[in-house]
């Protein structure tokens, strides 16, 4: 606590859209509870405070941290470490920090191809003399440095000790509205190390579509054929995610008529979503004729992109090396 | 490592009923094959999550297999019909990942057949010796 007696509030955009902000944003004028409750000593997006006043803060400073974005560079690293050291709670916040979320997927690719292909190879590109990034250079004015890139994405975790993590990209207001009510009301927090703001579930179990015996013969895309409102989206063959994906976003997706993307990551005691989403699907493919079997699995698009769109940096493949 | 000096690490999930036994009937029966594979006995090829498989891989093994009854002689019905849809999925997904799917195989081996489990066991360690080690990341937490 500060002079004032307040609480200190600290908010931090790493390697992710800043969708996470306008999530904080989403709970509305309760945001002026929150405002009113903590000192907000570090938050990029609403208050001009820099770096080098935050490595001024002494050790365990901040009261409470909310950290979105993955590690994608030594910027997002630096600012893991440094926010670690000067918090007492470093939360995770959305799915870029708690498990990589969609910029995870680019570990699928190295670093130079990313490189290539963002800076050569994509349409939109005109790069003649083939230049890159440099992380340093020296101008007339003197050097300017950017930061430079990781060879991977890593979720929050895997560079500091993470107290909590609040999953969802974005995580939904009403979550996020209990955790800083129970925050601020000085409720005893869950144990270290807990996923908070989210159910203990699935999301089929906030589904209120009609379930029936799935046997899939062919996958389905949104845009390519029109899901009944009423039916379980997987029982009619798109591939939603919902049997592998923690509850606690209230169904948003499946209730406009969308499958389930995954964001809100796997559920408790799965420790791999896109293998526990594999193992469902496979489960409802109607048949026992491996040709068949392989045709079908042919169809799917990306396969790794759905079943690890939100989870690829967290999931047991970042282990492997290609 | 040069492959005349790599001892290949299998992990071999073996159902209970059909593959374990005929593991046994292998044993019983002298025959010779290599001592890479580590068998895990479950109690049905479709209790074998993708998970495991994937975990096998990470923790170390450089090659999984997964042997079960043939499709028609499960046990608990279609156990091993669900396997027959999962693994090649799982494979689908590696290949996307740039792990070489062929670490990971299928085979049926039924309770009589421990000539057939020593002829894929053989043959899986050597196309394993073969790819060499699995590499993975050190960085990544």
């Amino acid at each position: 606590m500060g002079e004032n007696g307040k609480p200190k509030f600290a908010m931090y955009w790493a390697a992710g859209c800043g969708g996470c902000e306008i999530g904080v944003l989403d709970i509305q004028e309760a945001l002026l509870d929150v405002a009113d409750f903590f000192e907000i000593v570090f938050w990029p997006v609403a208050i001009d405070v820099k770096y080098k006043d935050v490595e001024a803060f002494e050790d365990d400073y901040i009261d409470l941290c909310l950290f979105n974005g993955g590690i994608r560079s030594d910027e997002n690293k630096h600012l893991a470490e440094l926010l670690r050291a000067k918090s007492k709670t470093l939360v995770a916040f959305g799915s870029c920090a708690h498990e990589g979320c969609i910029p995870g997927l680019g570990n699928q690719y190295s670093k130079e191809g990313i490189m290539d292909y963002a800076f050569g190879e994509s349409p939109s590109t005109e790069n003649p003399e083939n230049h890159r990034p440099q992380t340093h250079y020296t101008m007339p004015e003197g050097d300017v440095e950017i930061p430079a890139m990781l060879d991977v994405l890593t979720p929050l975790d895997a560079v500091v000790d993470v107290d909590y993590y609040i999953p969802g990209c974005p995580p939904q207001a009403p979550q996020i509205l209990e955790v800083m009510q129970a925050i601020m009301s000085g409720a005893e927090l869950p144990p270290k190390g807990s996923v908070i703001g989210a159910g203990t579930k699935t999301v089929c179990d906030e589904c209120p579509r009609e379930r029936k015996e799935k046997k899939i013969k062919e996958f389905k895309r949104p845009g390519t054929a029109q899901p009944e409102p009423e039916e379980c989206l997987l029982d009619q063959g798109f591939i939603c995610l919902g049997p592998a994906t923690r509850s606690g976003c209230g169904g948003l997706c499946v209730k406009a008529n969308s499958p389930c993307r995954g964001c809100y990551g796997a559920p408790p005691n799965v420790e791999d979503q896109g293998a526990k989403m594999l193992s469902a699907l496979s489960s409802v493919i109607d048949s026992s004729d491996p040709e068949e079997i392989e045709k079908i699995i042919g169809s799917l698009d990306d396969p790794l992109g759905t079943f690890y769109r939100f989870s690829l940096a967290k999931s047991s493949l970042r282990r492997l090396a290609k | 490592m040069s492959s005349a000096d790599f001892e290949p690490t299998i992990i071999g999930f073996l159902c209970r009923w059909c593959s374990y036994t005929g593991a046994d009937l292998a044993g019983t029966s002298r025959l010779k094959y290599p001592a890479n594979m580590i068998p895990i006995k479950v109690m049905c090829s479709g209790r074998v999550d993708p998970s495991m498989v994937l975990r096998a891989l990470a923790d170390g093994a450089d090659g999984v297999m997964v042997l079960g009854c043939h499709p028609g002689d499960c046990h608990y019905h279609e156990g091993n019909h669900k396997t027959m849809r999962r693994v090649p999925m799982l494979k689908t997904v590696l290949e996307q990942y740039g792990v070489d799917p062929a670490r990971v195989r299928l085979e049926w081996v039924s309770a009589s057949e421990g000539d057939r489990f020593a002829e894929v066991v053989s043959e899986f360690t050597e196309e394993i010796r073969a790819l060499g080690p699995q590499k993975r990341t050190e960085s990544v937490a």
